[in-house]
């Protein structure tokens, strides 16, 4: 039976690494680097490792995993920097101005979480009344939308807060264009408007923009407790702490002004979980009086958050081969449906499931 | 302690509780499963290999059983899981043994990024390693198999493994895949060669695979300096015939044949370019297996 997900190799290596690893033997580095890869952190891990100068203590087989996903990591980053260069050069030419949105955003914007970071796909947001130039503009720089079944185009552009996902069809890279971060269907709503009206722009590249600090962790919590898939959520987890450490160090006010913006745009419950999750797993330093408000605004019942640490602790435990997270499927399945149900009034949400159970992928 | 020294039924009863630690090559590789044709895979083809204690480093963890209990008995299936993820859709549970062959294939190839992988066979004389990069229908696996009937060493049927440090070859001998008519034809080359039987209906077609001698098993931690790249292509009615092709041509040919390339990136240009650097580059067209052996012989001495 796998271990309760705070106590996880990885989760103590996260949260500080050299105490972590301090009483570490051969057999503990290699279980740290198997939930590693099986969460999508094996370059991040590798990143710590070199940062805190542990590699000594590594066995060697192990150092060549990690030499691999610095190399990953390095590559990654450099297709990152091209696409948004490509992307850059496609939207300027209509002079649309956009935002990037994850991944690519912390690069831009040069943070740490940018460290040991991979990306599959690249994130940016459009003004709504841009996006179908912008569309048509992506598409004369080769970029077609991958999904072709009709009812998967309808559902994006119709119901879904971005294009159904783009593919470049020389370099096969995956591009995703919201108008805004979050479904018009859902039930929150925040205002997009005065998402742009915060966001800032990159040095040197005009009409490209980032979010406000406060803005990239809403969305950052948004995105991870509206998805329905939660084996990266250890890793947009630990993006979430490390924005947070990064952000309150570079401006001493931030705490006081997140959970107030996260009232003004409606995003308190994300924002809550958020919170909540980084501090359980990574002591993330938020002071009282700042999660005390967060409270008050975004918790839900005590049952439900009883019924949300299992479902999420539960999920976001890594699965290896002799340590089996048992009955995961279970919770997985409620938030699948969960996501769903934030996504979507009900009768939207009951035919589009259905049809999703009978097609095949 | 050899693969070929545990009783069949502890294999067995190991294979399904902790696994079985096997040194494939530079990898060390901890096996599970409860299917009885990995088992018996294991006993055929891996006898010769060592198994490594308990505590020992873990490059790749490998699982193969049925995805569920249902699939366990109505048209039995098997998943590959590499330490929890699962890259393939499930096949049938006959094709079992060479769903980890492939598995495994994948695993190199995407993960060990201390070499440049290249698609190819290699095998060995006299301290040259000679590289076969192969294309599909090429009949590079015959013509490995035709070698190291004829006493070559065999490095790898699959995969090149070249260091970005040293730009030596390392090696990974394993069972050699044989597909369709290559199947009898390795078969009936010498009396000392252990081919298993046909996996039906595979999405290669018919496959079976061949055991690699032991004494290149035996080997397997010496290195071998690349001699020649040789891009082979087996043709019915054809003149067997050798002709120099460009370093140019060499390269790029060889960078399409690799894994990790375009992950390794100016590491990869590197490694490549010493590579062909020292190597002789040739095409090479054949149908009858004695004159493949005697040009390869003459190169070799020449």
């Amino acid at each position: 039976m796998a271990k309760p997900l705070a106590q996880t190799h990885i989760v103590r290596f996260l949260k500080d690494p050299k105490v972590a690893s301090s009483l570490f033997t051969a057999k503990d580095w290699e279980l740290l680097l198997r939930q590693a890869r099986r969460t999508n952190l094996l370059s991040r891990i590798a990143f710590l490792i070199d940062k805190s100068k542990l590699i000594d203590q590594v066995p060697e087989p192990l150092g060549h995993q990690l030499n691999g996903a610095t190399i990953i990591a390095d590559s990654n980053l450099q297709s990152v920097h091209r696409e948004v260069s490509k992307i850059y050069a496609a939207l300027s030419e209509i002079k649309s101005p956009f935002v990037l949105l994850k991944g690519a955003a912390y690069v831009a914007s040069r943070k740490n979480t940018a460290h040991g970071r991979l990306f599959s796909d690249v994130d940016i947001m459009v003004k709504k009344e841009l996006l179908g130039v912008s569309e048509k503009a992506l598409y004369r720089h080769g970029w077609i939308t991958s999904k072709i079944d009709p009812y998967d185009q309808k559902y994006y552009r119709k119901w879904m807060h971005e294009l159904p996902p783009m593919r470049n069809l020389k370099r096969r890279s995956e591009l995703d264009v919201h108008h805004t971060i979050i479904p018009p269907t859902a039930r929150l709503k925040p205002d997009v408007q005065k998402i742009w009206g915060a966001s800032e722009p990159v040095p040197d590249y005009p009409g490209l923009f980032v979010l406000s600090p406060c803005d990239m962790v809403l969305h950052s919590a948004t995105h991870l407790f509206h998805e329905g898939e939660f084996h990266q959520g250890l890793r947009d987890l630990s993006d979430l702490d490390s924005l947070l450490r990064e952000h309150s160090d570079n401006d001493p006010d931030f705490w006081q002004r997140l959970p107030e913006r996260a009232k003004e745009l409606n995003l308190s419950r994300p924002l809550y979980y958020g919170l909540r999750y980084c501090r359980i797993l990574f002591d993330t330093p938020i002071p009282d009086q700042c999660y005390q408000e967060i409270s008050v605004a975004g918790a839900p019942s005590r049952l439900g958050i009883l019924a949300m640490d299992w479902l999420l602790m539960k999920a976001m435990t890594p699965t290896c081969i002799h340590h089996p997270n048992r009955f995961v499927g279970i919770p997985n399945f409620i938030l699948y449906v969960r996501s769903h149900y934030l996504r979507m009034p009900p009768n939207l949400l009951i035919p589009h499931l259905i049809r999703k159970a009978f097609k095949p992928e | 302690m050899l693969l070929s020294s545990t009783s069949s039924q502890q294999l067995r009863r190991q294979l399904a509780a902790e696994g079985v630690n096997l040194k494939v090559g530079p990898f060390c590789i901890n096996l599970t499963s409860n299917l009885p044709v990995v088992s018996d895979g294991l006993v055929d083809f891996y006898g010769d290999y060592t198994v490594e204690p308990r505590d020992e480093v873990i490059d790749f963890y490998i699982q193969l059983k049925s995805p569920s209990i249902l699939r366990r008995w109505i048209r039995p299936q098997t998943t590959f899981s590499f330490d929890g993820h699962l890259p393939f859709k499930p096949l049938p549970q006959a094709q079992a043994f060479a769903m980890f062959e492939w598995g495994l294939n994948w695993c190199v190839a995407n993960n060990a990024l201390q070499y440049l992988v290249i698609h190819s066979a290699v095998v060995e004389k006299g301290g040259k390693a000679f590289i076969f990069p192969g294309t599909p229908g090429s009949g590079k696996s015959t013509l490995c198999a035709g070698l190291i009937s004829q006493g070559w060493r065999l490095l790898s049927d699959e995969m090149a493994l070249i260091s970005l440090t040293t730009g030596l070859v390392t090696p990974i001998p394993r069972p050699i895949s044989l597909k369709n008519e290559s199947i009898e034809i390795v078969r009936s080359l010498s009396k000392d060669i252990f081919v298993g039987s046909r996996i039906h209906d595979t999405a290669k077609g018919d496959v079976a695979h061949m055991r690699a001698p032991q004494n290149s098993v035996n080997k397997s931690t010496e290195q071998a300096t690349p001699a020649a790249i040789i891009f082979p292509k087996y043709r019915k009615g054809a003149a067997t015939e050798l002709s120099t092709l460009s370093k140019g041509r060499t390269f790029i040919a060889l960078a399409d044949n690799s894994f990790n390339y375009h992950v390794l990136g100016s590491r990869a240009f590197n490694a490549l370019t010493r590579l062909v650097d020292q190597c002789d580059c040739y095409n090479f067209t054949y149908q009858y297996l004695d004159e493949a052996y005697a040009t390869m012989e003459r190169l070799i001495n020449g």
